[in-house]
């Protein structure tokens, strides 16, 4: 249907959207509920989706991991009085550029063909994994053509 | 007509407010090619944003200033009178640690004011419509008139269920310790408190910073209090005491102040290493959230069990990076989750797709009209008047959908959106970057995001045109209704 993400943006039509969740069972740390949303059923298969949900978790996780490498990065932050920030980037942004640049993989390999599209959750306040839901509309002509009729089927 | 519907009164308010709308219409290609509005000028909260977006506060700085002042004042006379003589006849490390613990402790206190503390962005109004679908429909159907039960969810968290409460002003569940300021009108995770000696609120990016600032400024005040009583004691026995007082009459002043200093700072330094210690907010202290007398089975369950792995969690843990990106621009199809007056901000933003350009003036209309005679919500702040939400319990509601279908409408649900009026001070009131601020300020190095959402796409002349294109085609389709 869709073959990438520039053909998925501007010819087709936005369905809806659905949210997933913070999983909060593990205290304040980063984590997605990994239930797998009935809207989703019939566009993508349930491996792929939770692998991608497990996947960002992982990444999640290791950006907020407190360990050595972190203890000593804050150590060495402090005592530079955190100038040392205005020339180097914290792990975790990092490890988030890591996430952006997975997420576009997983956007262009897996969900845009099916005609789905994620989110960053960074751009979401880090609160959901929005995925949105495109619908096939038949002629991706123009813009207005389609709008309307999708404005009087909607209702 | 603007929209050609039946009840008179609204067609006389949007008589109104369409001429105000559409100038910005017609001249949204031209203010397309100007410079692009960040989304600090558009922020939703209470704060006050300097340096282009790079320096944010609380709205109230006063008595930021007068620690700044007390600090540089006590600091500067002890520098000035005092350290020439304990220099020369005790050690010149005397003003070197001085001036290595005034730097430290500025830096610090501009490092806790400065920074975002962890403000949590505002739902998009299509999450918050997701919301309040699923609360709805656990809460079950309801007539009109009824308000809902607050609303709640548990989490069980390491064995303690801990009950997560719903922002009405930011429309999200609160995470686990965090909690809506209502100085600043913001959802901030794990909240300590408002600080008004650092002019911000105290969460979980400037806790650290905070707690060196004390910290520190403890150690600066004993200092001073120490040498100043030193010297002055060491000049009385030269040339006595009432003489020494005389040739540094600095000195009293210093001493004063750093003598009621001292009660209160060192204090605060052990009560805040107290918490850290205890892997506890000062919220959550003050409520007794974890103490034994609640419950007998209440424990903290964010503690890691020794003070060691809590100081290191809280003092050397990972800086999460800001959440809400305010010196990022404005994009065209990036929803920003609350309207604001100024008619032109809501064209840069709050669009799903293009094509629902068409819908925007509408809804802007929509919400004045429901701003103003909108039911009392509540909401946190009695200055922040909340729009009615979807809820059934709003009975003005229902004839919204029915206006906006003139339009074309992919989501109903949007009309949520620009209802939210806000307090209207922070776009207005934000000073322009030449402000009160006359210090160049190491600005904290926060994360700009590009992420995926091409930021390109907001100087591609292409979409700029066709945004122009769609919004210009809604309005004649509207006008043909």
């Amino acid at each position: 249907r869709f073959h990438n993400l520039q053909e998925l943006r501007h010819s087709a039509s936005l369905a809806n959207k659905v949210f997933l969740q913070r999983d909060y069972s593990d205290g304040t740390t980063c984590r997605f509920q990994t239930k797998f949303p009935s809207e989703l059923e019939s566009r993508i298969e349930r491996p792929l989706f939770e692998d991608t949900v497990k996947r960002l978790n992982i990444y999640y996780a290791e950006a907020e991991k407190m360990g050595g490498q972190s203890y000593l990065e804050g150590c060495l932050a402090c005592a530079t009085a955190y100038l040392i920030f205005l020339c180097m980037e914290t792990r975790y942004e990092k490890v988030l550029k890591k996430i952006g640049r997975y997420i576009q993989e997983q956007n262009e390999k897996i969900y845009a063909p099916r005609g789905l599209l994620i989110t960053d959750p960074i751009e979401r306040g880090m609160r959901v994994i929005e995925i949105s839901i495109y619908e096939d509309r038949g002629s991706s002509g123009s813009c207005s053509g389609s709008s309307s009729t999708s404005g009087s089927s909607a209702r | 007509m603007y929209l050609g519907l039946d009840e008179p009164v609204r067609e006389c308010q949007y008589n109104q407010i369409c001429t105000r709308n559409s100038l910005p219409m017609e001249t949204l290609g031209h203010k397309k090619k100007k410079i692009p509005r960040r989304k600090w000028q558009v922020f939703p909260g209470r704060n006050r944003f300097y340096c282009n977006g790079r320096v944010m506060m609380a709205r109230q700085t006063g008595v930021f200033y007068l620690t700044l002042v007390l600090i540089m004042v006590t600091s500067g006379l002890f520098f000035a009178f005092d350290c020439p003589f304990l220099a020369s006849n005790l050690t010149p490390a005397i003003p070197v640690i001085g001036g290595v613990l005034f730097f430290f402790v500025l830096g610090m206190l501009f490092r806790a004011s400065f920074s975002d503390p962890g403000v949590l962005p505002r739902a998009t109004p299509d999450e918050a419509a997701d919301l309040e679908r699923q609360i709805g429909a656990a809460n079950g159907p309801s007539g009109p008139g009824y308000r809902p039960p607050p609303r709640t969810r548990e989490v069980v968290i390491n064995g303690q269920t801990v009950k997560l409460k719903y922002c009405f002003t930011c429309k999200i569940f609160r995470p686990p310790r965090a909690s809506h300021c209502s100085l600043c009108d913001n959802c901030v995770e794990r909240f300590d408190h408002h600080c008004p000696w650092v002019g911000n609120c105290v969460g979980k990016r400037n806790y650290r910073f905070f707690y060196l600032f004390i910290l520190s400024l403890s150690f600066l005040t004993v200092f001073i209090f120490a040498f100043v009583i030193t010297h002055v004691i060491l000049r009385s026995n030269r040339t006595g005491f009432l003489s020494a007082l005389k040739d540094s009459p600095a000195s009293v002043l210093e001493v004063l102040v750093c003598f009621f200093s001292v009660w209160s700072i060192v204090g605060l330094s052990g009560f805040h290493t107290y918490l850290i210690s205890s892997n506890q907010t000062t919220n959550e202290d003050i409520k007794g959230s974890w103490s034994n007398k609640r419950a007998k089975d209440n424990y903290n369950p964010y503690s890691y069990g020794n003070i060691l792995t809590n100081c290191c969690a809280a003092l050397c843990g990972p800086l999460p990076p800001s959440l809400i990106d305010r010196r990022g621009f404005i994009q065209s199809d990036t929803p920003q989750p609350v309207s604001h007056s100024n008619g032109s901000s809501m064209y840069a933003s709050t669009q799903l797709h293009t094509h629902m350009a068409a819908a925007t003036p509408l809804l802007h209309s929509n919400s004045v009209m429901i701003g103003g005679g909108g039911p009392p919500f509540p909401g946190k702040s009695s200055l922040v008047v909340p729009c009615a939400s979807l809820a059934p319990s709003q009975p003005s509601l229902p004839s919204m959908p029915g206006l906006s279908c003139a339009g074309d409408m992919l989501t109903l649900r949007d009309p949520d959106t620009h209802c939210h009026h806000h307090h209207f001070a922070s776009p207005e009131e934000t000073p322009s970057p030449s402000g009160p601020m006359p210090l160049t300020l190491p600005c904290a190095a926060h994360m700009t995001h590009g992420g995926h959402i091409h930021p390109a796409q907001l100087y591609d002349p292409a979409s700029q045109d066709s945004l122009h294109e769609d919004s210009v085609r809604g309005l004649v389709k509207l006008s043909s209704v």
